[in-house]
């Protein structure tokens, strides 16, 4: 059982009639089968290139279609407010991947999801989930049964796929040698994509990858995707690739100390970054004068973490952490 | 982006926090004149203390001389011929300086004491937040490490922004006293106003003062000596008026080009060019070539669609610094197919013409075809070379340049 996402999961664009919504609408089809509409408001009625209903609204979309996720393709200006057209519709996870949302309607956008989400924990009700902006998205991987429309993405209807990544280097557990899979959670797009195909090639599965986004303020982070992967049977290693900036690492790896009894392989991108270029004065002072690179290595070594010293070695740290044979398969 | 001191002055001021009187000027010529205006502004007699600071974005002013005390208009005069005629050297500016060509002429005040304020936005909370110490004038990163309890913040509710009574509390909390309690509550809330009105990512006021008592100021007067702004890059689009504050002539050329092309730049003093699709992989490529014995010479990300037009320009500025004796080329070809890509990099390496190594890794869809047409370019471009890995692409370009 994978995390956040599976087979089952139905799921919209919103803005579906936008060129790399249209692009990405029709690589998430193809991957898994799970699209089931989009929005586009004043485009309501129509059909996209896939076939796929176009809603005026998220809430229509979701009473026709019963979606339970959804992802973000409208331009910067716009994205907050699709995140809280979003909430609003109750759609449970939530997948931001527009680049270049103001940080200040990301303040504001967190702050009304924060509100909801303490109020459906009084109602008794599941939390939403957001994640991003600023991401690749997730994406559960399925079996490579074939019979895919395109020639990237040969691949359909087991797994699903919601965002931007390359839905064919990923590996389901029926297919991977070595019997295991991983669960994987970053900050960094690429990366992300660089640490699947290493884990791929090794023979190890990808039970769910996450990728969190790289914008200051955001959805979900380091320490609950942790935790879903610890709670998850199908996760047999967790793989957490960070960058320099903030302090999320060091709480995770604080976090991962306590709670996290699974295999543990780490990444930090930014070693040589030039300080100050990021941030200015009040934002390390915030930070205590951590968030460099070494501060936060140092961190996930004390919990545990196997540490690739470069992304090369992102694969090989996993498969070091959960006692594997470093064969390439 | 960073605006200039005059700048972040004038936004104080139009937000309502008072600032000392003072004037821009380009010409030394213009000094006596100003000097004498502004002294008469602060009500200072003939021979009142102004300061004459050159507007620049680097710091180290000071040392440097570029920051002067004067007491008349010849003094004043004879201090911005010096800044204008001589470039800046400081630390920050490496050795070749900074011209100046822009001064400003504030009154001197009497400070009585000096405080710190900022606000910024949290990552950890997901909140902006006020910052505020009575030890302020200093390095206050040094304040957070020696004295943590020195230093006071607010949280500022996303939605209903600072209210008056936590600037109040701040403010007691602080220190200020009487009449003081009243202005330094009021600035803060101009600030935190400002903040989220201008998406800023950072508003400091360092140091935040107060005069000596004085007839019209039994308490003293706050005031804001020097503020630096920061402001979200991704909301310039909707602060046209901050963003007519940049001053090209200040950012780097090669990190404007490149951002033209929505590339991200940023030049670094190694040897080693490297251009790679998405932040975190263009960070670590950098920290891979470093592992392996090399200098990254820049970080370059080409963002998500390395098109030949991107990856020519890339090439241009990674070239124009004429330190680079080699490149690597690092992109995991996801939605954009590695067929596309290597297209891109042989037609803008060809365009471009390399006499330094060049070293392609490629991976992700179609790397078979990418890599075929590497090698079929190989006559063309004869210093180029295809890596296997990523490792293997940074020990070739060390050994390449070495």
């Amino acid at each position: 059982m994978p995390v956040l996402i599976d087979k089952n999961t139905k799921v919209l664009c919103q803005g579906i009639t936008g060129s790399f919504g249209a692009l990405h609408t029709k690589g998430c089809h193809e991957y898994g089968r799970n699209m089931v509409g989009g929005v586009t408001p004043g485009k309501g009625g129509q059909q996209d290139a896939n076939g796929l209903p176009i809603f005026n609204t998220l809430r229509e979309a979701v009473q026709k279609t019963g979606a339970d996720a959804t992802m973000i393709f409208v331009p910067p200006p716009f994205a907050a407010d699709a995140i809280i057209e979003a909430i609003d519709a109750e759609i449970p996870v939530i997948v931001g991947v527009t680049e270049g949302v103001p940080v200040q309607d990301m303040v504001r956008a967190r702050a009304y999801l924060d509100q909801v989400n303490n109020q459906r924990a009084a109602d008794g009700k599941a939390r939403l989930t957001l994640i991003g902006p600023n991401c690749p998205g997730v994406i559960t991987p399925g079996p490579k049964t074939g019979g895919g429309e395109s020639a990237a993405d040969p691949y359909t209807n087991a797994g699903c796929k919601i965002g931007i990544m390359p839905g064919y280097i990923h590996t389901h557990i029926s297919e991977a040698k070595a019997g295991k899979a991983v669960g994987i959670v970053s900050r960094s797009g690429t990366l992300t994509y660089e640490a699947v195909f290493q884990t791929s090639q090794l023979g190890l599965a990808q039970s769910t990858c996450i990728g969190i986004g790289g914008d200051p303020v955001r959805g979900m982070g380091f320490i609950e995707c942790l935790e879903l992967f610890q709670n998850d049977p199908e996760t047999h290693g967790i793989l957490m690739i960070g960058e320099i900036g903030g302090t999320d690492e060091e709480a995770a790896a604080e976090w991962a100390n306590a709670n996290v009894t699974k295999p543990l392989a780490g990444f930090i991108a930014g070693r040589t970054a030039p300080p100050g270029k990021r941030m200015g004065h009040a934002g390390a002072i915030i930070s205590g004068g951590e968030g460099d690179a070494e501060s936060k290595i140092k961190a996930l070594e004390a919990a545990g973490y196997v540490i690739a010293q470069t992304p090369s070695e992102l694969g090989t740290a996993m498969a070091q952490a959960m006692g594997l044979e470093l064969a390439k398969v | 982006m960073k605006i200039h001191e005059y700048q972040g002055r004038q936004l104080l001021s139009d937000a309502g926090i008072p600032v000392p009187s003072g004037v821009t000027i380009t010409k030394a010529q213009d000094a006596a004149s100003a000097y004498a205006s502004i002294v008469k502004e602060a009500g200072l007699g003939d021979g009142g203390l102004a300061v004459v600071k050159a507007q620049v974005h680097a710091g180290g002013r000071g040392k440097a001389g570029f920051v002067k005390l004067v007491h008349s208009a010849a003094e004043a005069t004879e201090a911005a011929e010096f800044m204008l005629s001589n470039k800046m050297v400081s630390v920050q500016t490496g050795p070749e300086g900074l011209a100046v060509d822009t001064l400003l002429i504030a009154a001197g005040v009497e400070i009585e004491k000096e405080y710190y304020l900022a606000i910024t936005t949290d990552r950890a909370t997901r909140q902006n937040v006020l910052i505020a110490s009575a030890e302020g004038g200093v390095e206050i990163e040094q304040v957070a490490h020696d004295n943590p309890d020195a230093i006071l913040k607010q949280p500022i509710h996303a939605h209903m922004g600072l209210q008056p009574s936590q600037a109040r509390r701040l403010a007691f909390e602080l220190g200020f006293v009487g009449k003081q309690v009243g202005q330094a509550a009021k600035i803060m809330m101009a600030l935190a106003k400002l903040y989220s009105d201008k998406d800023c990512a950072l508003a400091e006021i360092n140091p935040l003062i107060v005069t000596p008592k004085s007839e019209g100021h039994p308490d003293g007067q706050v005031l804001a000596i020097d503020a630096k702004f920061n402001f979200d890059s991704n909301a310039l689009y909707r602060q046209k008026a901050v963003a007519a504050l940049s001053d090209p002539s200040t950012e780097d050329p090669n990190e404007t080009k490149a951002s033209a092309y929505g590339m991200s730049y940023i030049q670094l003093d190694g040897t080693i060019g490297c251009l790679v699709n998405g932040a975190g992989l263009a960070m670590s490529t950098m920290d891979t070539i470093k592992h392996f014995g090399g200098e990254p010479a820049n970080f370059l990300d080409v963002g998500g669609s390395a098109t030949e037009e991107a990856v020519t320009e890339g090439f241009r500025i990674i070239l124009s610094d004429k330190k680079v004796n080699g490149v690597l080329v690092n992109i995991f070809g996801g939605i954009m197919q590695c067929d596309v890509i290597a297209n891109a990099v042989v037609a803008a390496a060809k365009q471009v013409g390399f006499d330094v190594p060049l070293v392609v890794r490629l991976e992700g869809t179609n790397v078979e075809e990418g890599r075929a047409i590497l090698k079929k370019a190989q006559a063309d471009i004869p210093t180029m070379v295809a890596a296997t890995d990523l490792a293997d692409g940074a020990k070739l370009v060390c050994a390449a340049t070495a």
